[in-house]
């Protein structure tokens, strides 16, 4: 692993009230790799996915401890802003969540909020997006019908340009195809593989052949700990700790 | 007792049972349907001899025994309207804040507490806080900004809690995309929450709407004036009022018998009016249910 190291976390803890969902994690993504992360439900990889940009945050009664760090920049750090954080590090989330306005106005609208106007400017941007999620060809004469109108594969790939209208560095995706048939996963992990030549990705997945096939590097987590990580082929064919091969063939989890 | 696979015997009982819990159901729901039909059928045929353009365009002449209702139509307009005004924007506010600000606990418990027992207050006490507050220490008068007060705080409970219920029912996600583009938490409420809670914000209003049209004490001694021809010029002007109308034909005159088929007429025309508002609302939330979707 040669490239520059984007993201990281130092002994990483996330508590919901008492409840330590995720214990010491210390990781680091590469710029312009995919990171997967695996493991069995409830392992707490979602939250700590959504600790990277501070989406946990809007849950009440939840903390964490330990470092975050953006481009060498803790996160948590006082005085950090999180919208800020947000815009520079996107999310796409498990179920696709286009807004109820139109297609142009779901992808515009990260741009309008962080107060770009022009309107040719929003035109370009938008369709820059939408070619780059690899579904412009797909929308580019329905732009003002309703997201809702497009399929689940298709939606997915918009919240994709949606997020990556506002210009992230870091995309994070929360199981994006757990909701998508197997030809619309497809796109979606040809796109992923495409997408990270510019960002830096980690992607939390159930679906193992689906980290197999997409990610540069796989983390393992179990019960809220990072038990293993490696390069993704020495991981799927050689992994050193017993409870990464168990899961990973399927003998548990 | 459950009883099961016991043959003929239990499936025969358990069909019973059904066919009687639906019977009992179905029965209900035809009462409940019934009892409106016969009230406005009742309305409809005593009160439609009563409508004419002179009803509805005319002053009460005569002691109220002849003549129209003008002056009480304008007044409850105005009454509904000044209501609203008042209750939509502190109402939808409010619910904003106990739904997507306040961070549950013993506070939001106590100020939806609070709410709660304010929709459950009488409204002839809201009639004498209105009396002591705006009438009488602010010094408003009886008056429609007085009546307006009034009535807008008592339709602030519904309307808060439709409120809340439609802000409840925006899908968390929609808040989730829009945090992680970097949006606010206003320009959350405002851009994507604000809007898909808004035909449910609307529905909750109607209600209000038609509970400020239709109440009579709360007016009784904050706007409401027992007789007068002329319209209101300011909003510190005494109105006559419908419901109060009807109260004052059915009670208060000297000529009840008389004036039957005007209270009747009168009756119809507050429920046309309420329907009315009501049906404009409706169609404004369809609208904006239709822009949604697209």
């Amino acid at each position: 692993m040669s490239n520059k190291i984007k993201m990281a976390t130092r002994n990483m803890s996330f508590y919901y009230g008492d409840f330590k969902a995720i214990e010491g994690i210390t990781l680091e993504f590469s710029e312009n790799q995919v990171t997967a992360l695996i493991g069995p439900s409830g392992c707490g990889k979602s939250t700590f996915l959504r600790s990277l940009n501070r989406m946990n945050d809007i849950i009440p009664g939840t903390r964490v401890e330990g470092d975050v760090f953006l481009d060498g920049e803790n996160i948590y750090a006082s005085g950090m802003d999180m919208v800020e954080i947000r815009k520079r590090v996107g999310m796409v989330f498990q179920k696709p969540n286009p807004f109820p306005k139109t297609i142009f106005n779901d992808v515009a609208y990260g741009l309008r909020v962080n107060g770009v106007k022009n309107k040719s400017e929003l035109q370009d941007r938008v369709e820059a997006s939408l070619k780059a999620a690899a579904i412009w060809d797909e929308v580019k004469d329905r732009l003002n019908e309703s997201a809702l109108s497009l399929s689940g594969g298709q939606q997915q790939r918009l919240c994709i340009a949606r997020a990556l209208a506002i210009g992230p560095e870091v995309l994070l995706l929360d199981e994006p195809c757990s909701a998508l048939d197997p030809i619309a996963t497809q796109k979606i992990e040809e796109l992923i593989r495409e997408l990270k030549k510019n960002y830096t990705i980690i992607i939390v997945t159930h679906n193992m052949q689906q980290a197999a096939r997409v990610s540069d590097v796989t983390a393992f987590f179990y019960m809220g700990r990072l038990i293993e990580v490696n390069k993704t082929e020495i991981m799927f064919t050689k992994p050193s700790i017993k409870q990464t091969e168990d899961y990973i063939t399927g003998r548990f989890g | 007792m459950v009883e099961w696979g016991n043959g003929m015997e239990s499936r025969k009982k358990r069909k019973l049972i059904e066919g009687m819990a639906f019977g009992v159901i179905r029965l209900s729901t035809v009462i409940i349907c019934l009892a409106l039909a016969i009230m406005l059928g009742f309305i409809l045929v005593n009160g439609y001899k009563a409508i004419n353009w002179t009803f509805l365009t005319e002053p009460p002449m005569d002691a109220m025994t002849k003549g129209g209702i003008f002056p009480a139509i304008v007044g409850t307009f105005y009454l509904t309207l000044g209501a609203i005004t008042i209750a939509f924007p502190l109402g939808v506010a409010s619910a904003i804040y106990l739904s997507e600000y306040a961070r549950e606990g013993k506070m939001v418990r106590l100020i939806r507490i609070g709410i709660n027992n304010l929709a459950g207050v009488p409204s002839v006490v809201f009639g004498l806080f209105g009396l002591g507050l705006f009438v009488v220490f602010l010094g408003f008068g009886s008056s429609i900004l007085s009546g307006s007060l009034t009535l807008g705080f008592l339709i602030l409970p519904v309307i808060i809690g439709a409120s809340e219920e439609a802000l409840k029912a925006v899908p968390q996600t929609y808040r989730e995309a829009s945090l992680a583009l970097g949006g606010t938490r206003w320009q959350t409420i405002y851009r994507v929450v604000l809007p898909a809670a808004l035909p449910g914000i609307l529905t909750g209003s109607i209600l209000g709407i038609g509970r400020a049209a239709g109440e009579t004490a709360p007016i009784m001694f904050t706007a409401a004036a027992f007789y007068t021809t002329k319209l209101p010029s300011s909003v510190f002007d005494e109105v006559m009022a419908l419901p109060y109308h009807i109260y004052v034909l059915a009670t208060a005159g000297t000529h009840i018998d008389e004036t039957r088929h005007l209270q009747y007429g009168t009756a119809l025309v507050l429920i046309a009016f309420v329907l009315g508002i009501n049906l404009v609302a409706i169609i404004i939330r369809t609208r904006i249910r239709r822009k949604q979707t697209y």
